[in-house]
């Protein structure tokens, strides 16, 4: 492989790849905040 | 009798007599390495035990860095295994705290964005002509994240370490320096003005806290599993962190397993700085693309706020961009002074704090990004 595709290769998916890894990180992050709410933690303080 | 009081005196002569100019010169280099930690507080923790390493390694005829030299035990030991960054990364994953990036976590797109430095140096080293793996050294400073500048160049071009993790260090203590400039060339003031206010945060559960790094780890992991070393060791500090049930591993990870590290790992980087190693034109290259890096990722962070802004009709101040590299927590307090300096009731900290967070799992998947991707070309071995 020569040197340019490499460059252009690696840069192009490397900045498309953590953008879009960090992207369903965000989702994500909000499907776990979703599944154990804050209130989860107060229901179960009282419960204790 | 005379003569061998002559061969003992030659004995004690034979360090000057061997000391070459190139020797002096890198023992000047470590002096001024170690007057910027102690004097200047320039990453102290890091430039003393590097300085050091460097005035040792150029002592003529002490071989410390010989077949079995001191050095070279602890260099093949811990950073030709990539052992030395994995357990720093422990550490720092013990030591961070990801509240503001769970509290917003559209915020970490700045995180990618300003990773993108790395890349965008990768094309210029090419184009000066570096290697292929070297140049994913070079590029890799723009991380701004020294563990992981010492993982990657550790694994692909370990010549070129010194080089690179004196850059990632001394670039990340200047960012106070290098970030304004920028951020005041690519906004207008209108745009710096931009109060952000106070953020509309939903408490974060301590499940949340918990469930975090494990689904991090598992889903990072599983897209780029040649990075599962980085992402996996600060992720499980951080889980430590966050369980609350291992305290002991815990302080250890960010106290005693950290400090012995760092110590190492920088006698061990000095230790590179041999001066027919280090004394050469690919260094100042190596250290003006790791300033090129490091420029770029606050350009395109902020340029990225800008997209942002207009996006969301001009809620959010673009300055906030410039905090998505990782030097943690250092840019997220650039950015507050220089907002201030165009509003001072505007405090973009805590969300400066969000794309710093950001930023901080952004290099980290970006260099899991990149070794995933230079396997899946060929480039390293799977």
């Amino acid at each position: 492989m020569d040197t340019w595709t490499f460059g252009w290769t690696l840069a192009l998916i490397g900045m498309g790849g953590t953008m879009l890894v960090l992207w369903i990180l965000s989702l994500l992050i909000l499907l776990i905040r979703k599944i154990f709410p804050y209130q989860t933690d107060k229901a179960a303080i009282k419960k204790g | 009798m005379e003569s061998a009081l002559v061969s003992g005196l030659q004995g004690l002569l034979l360090g000057v007599s061997n000391l070459g100019p190139g020797q002096v010169i890198m023992l000047v280099i470590a002096s001024t390495l170690l007057y910027l930690g102690i004097h200047k507080g320039y990453e102290p923790l890091l430039l003393v035990p590097i300085g050091f390493g460097a005035i040792l390694v150029n002592i003529p005829l002490a071989d410390m860095m010989g077949k079995e030299g001191f050095l070279r035990f602890f260099y093949d030991a811990g950073v030709l295994t990539e052992v030395f960054p994995l357990l720093i990364f422990i550490g720092i994953g013990a030591m961070t705290d990801f509240q503001p990036l769970l509290e917003n976590p559209k915020i970490i797109l700045l995180g990618a964005a300003g990773q993108f430095g790395i890349f965008l140096t990768l094309l210029l080293a090419l184009a000066l002509g570096f290697e292929k793996l070297d140049a994913v050294a070079v590029a890799i400073i723009g991380a701004c994240d020294g563990p992981t500048a010492i993982y990657v160049s550790s694994k692909f071009a370990p010549h070129m370490l010194g080089a690179v993790s004196v850059a990632a260090y001394s670039y990340m203590s200047l960012v106070p320096l290098i970030q304004p400039p920028i951020m005041r060339a690519l906004t207008s003031e209108k745009e710096r003005q931009i109060v952000m206010g106070v953020a509309k945060r939903e408490p974060i559960s301590k499940t949340t806290k918990i469930v975090f790094p494990i689904v991090v780890t598992i889903f990072a992991s599983i897209l780029a599993p040649k990075g599962a070393p980085l992402i996996g060791t600060v992720m499980l500090g951080n889980l430590m962190r966050e369980s609350g049930v291992v305290d002991r591993l815990k302080n250890a990870a960010e106290n005693e397993i950290t400090n012995i590290v760092t110590l190492l790992l920088g006698l061990c980087i000095g230790a590179t700085m041999e001066a027919s190693n280090f004394l050469r034109g690919e260094t100042l290259l190596i250290l003006g693309l790791g300033f090129i890096a490091i420029s770029l990722d606050t350009a395109v962070g902020v340029l990225f706020g800008k997209l942002m802004c207009a996006m969301t009709g001009g809620k959010i101040n673009p300055l906030i961009g410039a905090a998505g590299i990782s030097a943690f927590p250092m840019s997220a307090r650039v950015v507050q002074v220089e907002g201030q300096k165009y509003n001072k009731k505007n405090y973009l900290l805590m969300h400066a704090m969000s794309a710093n967070a950001g930023g901080q799992i952004g290099s980290v998947i970006a260099a899991a990004v990149m070794l995933s991707v230079l396997q899946g070309m060929g480039i390293v071995g799977g």
